[in-house]
């Protein structure tokens, strides 16, 4: 019998298309896979399966009750014991009074079938390592009678040693006629786990199949599928000037930049891309290694905003309205804010045209792709001639995707010289002249572009045989 | 060290604390003896009453996320209840009852207000502040209460009239009190439910806790606490003050805070709340005992909630 059957699943969030025509079939005691690049509508799918968001059209045919959705962490009680996450809305009671012998003894003999020996049921879930504390959300799902099982990105946080006891654990639950639908982005660990897989790309099933007939270049095409030059002019060779900022060992990445390099930075969500910047940018301590601004030696474990400003730094940040924008203040102030000489802003308006109704109009009444060119100008108006842009083209509509490539060009031709993170393969082949790939923290050996297929650098990503070790 | 020992360290820091100050102030005084005599301890414990009665409530709803800046002014609207009522010749326990029935009936409008409105318990109960301070002046007439003499006034005396009590009979009601709401805390149902939703509030609702009911109950409830306080408050000025007992809010959630709660919800614990209660006042009555102005006093305490702060989330960054 199916566990699960999805046909036509189409979720769109305002101009976004999320799923656009999901198949997807799972039987009892199976584990699906799915893989898909950053973006693909996977999150959303698994919502949709959970239950958390509703389709805007097709049909969801759950063989029996029972979902249970195991995101990182994000459902436990910290503060709480093994046993209290476990058994949470369902502890055995008599009149209101916990009957603790029975919570234990429930919770062990969950641990005992799933769990790892030194976890015991009086621990407190927040002092577990990662891999503990998953463990904690599958016997939850177990003790809620879960007949299905969502896994997202499961190891991302976990050792090689904990990835297989997951994967015992995930064998067990199989034989019990539970069915797991199981996300990741690293193929081996999935030909261990599942049998079949699904790809999405762009919100599409596009291929559905047995892992043991397609290799790994075979499921990465489906996962790309694209022409990947499509809308880029060719980027022209640019001479390159000197070295502008040297990075030695800071936050897993050793590289040189130099004045008028785009240099692009591909990498799986959780890789270590915005941290790196971050670091560089000097939000996040440091611990050590060496920085090199313009051949000025810095203490990497003293750089900071302020400094990094003035030294001529600027920093894009990944989500602009969590840390870029302030949404009670005007163009102006936002385009001003680090540096508070308002009186030429205009021009950085006419020059990114920005369309805006009035300068002085709150910046949380522009589009998206509005408001991220003001962010942008802040940092030219604050003087920074090394860029670091995260990814740039974030939740922005096409046009205003194309100005702002433009504009990227443009400025690394005038000799700014530009660090890019994007998790969109084509934008980095169109824009940047040079790319490095995060794979869990460690930046691997910058290449020019040409060197590179998209095809590579998503086995760099996913670290293809290199990734278990 | 397992996240055992570590737990087991941190609920045994308040304790230090108490002995440390008990042991400065007993050697400051000069007179050890005097400092730790049953006449003073009674004194201290006389004084203690309010705020630990009120700190029981307030651990509640500290542990379940919440804050409550309405407790004084609740206070004192209770204990014009009180007054009013033995005023009317009703006999002490439906006086008593009325004060109860009262306080918690504030605490469920807090918690509609906070629960339906989704007004932040901070501005919803800074907001009740000034209701129920507004409404316990106009009940008095923007007097003082006189209320008939009963045994309500025995309640919080400093020697109780009964030799054998040892100490007055509010200290002990305070302590079945605080051992009854420390067992619902720790083994009902409701009280690991009240720590789950402070600990994660989204995933309580994921584990289908009925948050919004859980919470009109733990400010209800904690409002009964804090009318019990106001019975106490009557019975130590003997009479209704509307203007009684302003800024004691801050005093509570100081005990609370001292004795391990954190503001962000998911940790707490009666016992540490009421040694933190235990502390402020030993710490008071060992100043006056000294002979220290009552500036000192407050600069102390202030020092010793921010030091005991820090301490905490020193330990949390560790783990």
């Amino acid at each position: 019998m199916a566990a699960l059957s999805l046909r036509g699943i189409r979720k769109r969030f305002g101009v976004t298309v999320a799923l656009d025509g999901v198949d997807l079939d799972i039987a009892a005691g199976e584990v699906l896979a799915i893989v898909g690049e950053n973006g693909a509508g996977k999150s959303t799918l698994l919502n949709v399966i959970a239950g958390a968001l509703d389709p805007d059209q097709g049909t969801l045919t759950l063989g029996a009750a029972g979902v249970a959705y195991i995101r990182q962490e994000l459902s436990l009680f910290p503060h709480l014991s093994v046993a209290e996450n476990i058994l949470m809305g369902r502890e055995p009671a008599r009149f209101g009074v916990i009957d603790g012998g029975a919570m234990i003894a429930r919770t062990q003999s969950l641990l005992d079938e799933f769990g790892r020996p030194e976890i015991r049921p009086a621990d407190i879930v927040g002092g577990l390592s990662p891999a503990s504390r998953q463990v904690v959300e599958i016997c939850r799902a177990l003790a809620a009678d879960a007949r299905l099982i969502l896994m997202d990105e499961p190891t991302s946080s976990l050792e090689r040693a904990d990835v297989l006891r997951l994967f015992a654990s995930v064998r067990r639950l199989c034989a019990r006629g539970i069915a797991v639908v199981y996300v990741s982005h690293f193929l081996e660990e999935i030909r261990e786990i599942a049998s079949r897989a699904i790809v999405l790309r762009d919100g599409r099933s596009v291929w559905t199949g047995r892992l043991g007939e397609v290799t790994d270049e075979g499921l990465i095409r489906q996962m790309i599928g694209r022409a990947v030059d499509a809308g880029f002019s060719a980027a022209a060779a640019r001479p390159h000037g000197d070295v502008v900022l040297s990075v030695d060992s800071i936050a897993g990445a050793t590289f040189e930049l130099r004045r008028g390099q785009i240099l692009g930075i591909a990498g799986l969500v959780g890789s270590g891309r915005t941290e790196l910047v971050r670091a560089l940018f000097g939000l996040d301590a440091v611990r050590h290694g060496e920085l090199r601004i313009r051949g000025e030696r810095v203490d990497a474990r003293r750089l900071s905003a302020g400094g990094s400003i003035r030294r001529g730094l600027g920093y894009l940040s990944e989500d602009r309205r969590v840390d870029g924008l302030f949404p009670h203040l005007s163009v102006r102030e936002n385009l001003a804010m680090t540096r508070l000489d308002a009186r030429d802003v205009g021009r950085w308006i006419e020059r990114f045209r920005i369309k805006a109704g009035d300068i002085e109009d709150l910046i949380g009444t522009l589009s998206g792709g509005n408001q991220q060119k003001v962010l942008l100008a802040r940092l030219l108006h604050q003087g920074a001639s090394i860029l670091l842009l995260d990814e740039p083209t974030r939740g922005i509509d096409v046009g205003t995707k194309a100005e702002i490539y433009d504009l990227i060009r443009t400025l690394a031709g005038e000799g700014k010289a530009m660090v890019m993170v994007s998790s969109y393969l084509p934008e980095l082949f169109g824009v940047c002249d040079h790319l490095a790939v995060m794979n869990r923290g460690r930046l691997c050996e910058v290449r020019p572009i040409e060197a590179w297929t998209p095809d590579s650098v998503l086995e760099a990503a996913i670290g293809v045989g290199s990734a278990a070790a | 060290m397992s996240p055992r020992s570590v737990s087991t360290l941190r609920r045994l820091a308040p304790f230090a604390g108490l002995a440390l100050v008990i042991l400065v102030f007993a050697a400051l005084t000069g007179a050890p003896a005097q400092y730790l005599s049953i006449p003073n301890l009674r004194i201290v414990l006389a004084q203690t009453v309010i705020v630990a009665i009120g700190a029981v409530g307030m651990t509640m709803i500290i542990v379940s996320g919440g804050i409550d800046l309405s407790v004084g002014s609740t206070i004192a609207l209770t204990s014009v209840a009180t007054a009013l009522a033995l005023h009317r010749s009703w006999p002490p326990v439906t006086s008593i009852a009325v004060a109860i029935a009262l306080g918690g009936a504030v605490g469920m409008v807090n918690g509609l207000v906070i629960t339906t409105l989704r007004v932040v318990p901070f501005i919803a109960t800074l907001g009740m502040l000034g209701m129920a301070r507004g409404v316990a002046k106009w009940l008095a007439g923007e007097m003082t209460v006189a209320a008939p003499e009963t045994w309500i006034n025995e309640l919080a005396v400093t020697f109780p009239s009964r030799p054998w009590m040892v100490v007055a009979p509010g200290v002990w009601m305070t302590v079945i009190l605080a051992v009854g709401a420390s067992i619902a805390l720790r083994r009902t149902v409701f009280g690991r439910h009240v720590f789950a939703i402070g600990s994660n509030e989204i995933a309580a609702r994921a584990c289908g806790i009925a948050v919004t009911r859980m919470k009109i109950a733990i400010y209800g409830l904690a409002g009964c606490a804090f009318g019990l306080a106001g019975v106490m408050q009557m019975s130590r000025l003997r009479q209704g003050d509307p203007t009684v007992a302003a800024g004691a809010e801050l005093d509570i959630i100081a005990a609370v805070v001292i004795g391990g709660g954190s503001l962000s919800g998911g940790q707490g614990s009666i016992l540490g709340a009421m040694v933190g209660a235990l502390i402020m006042a030993f710490l008071r009555n060992g100043c006056q005992q000294v002979g220290w102005p009552n500036y000192i006093q407050e600069i102390i305490i202030g020092a010793i909630i921010v030091i005991a702060v820090a301490l905490e989330s020193r330990a949390r960054r560790r783990d």
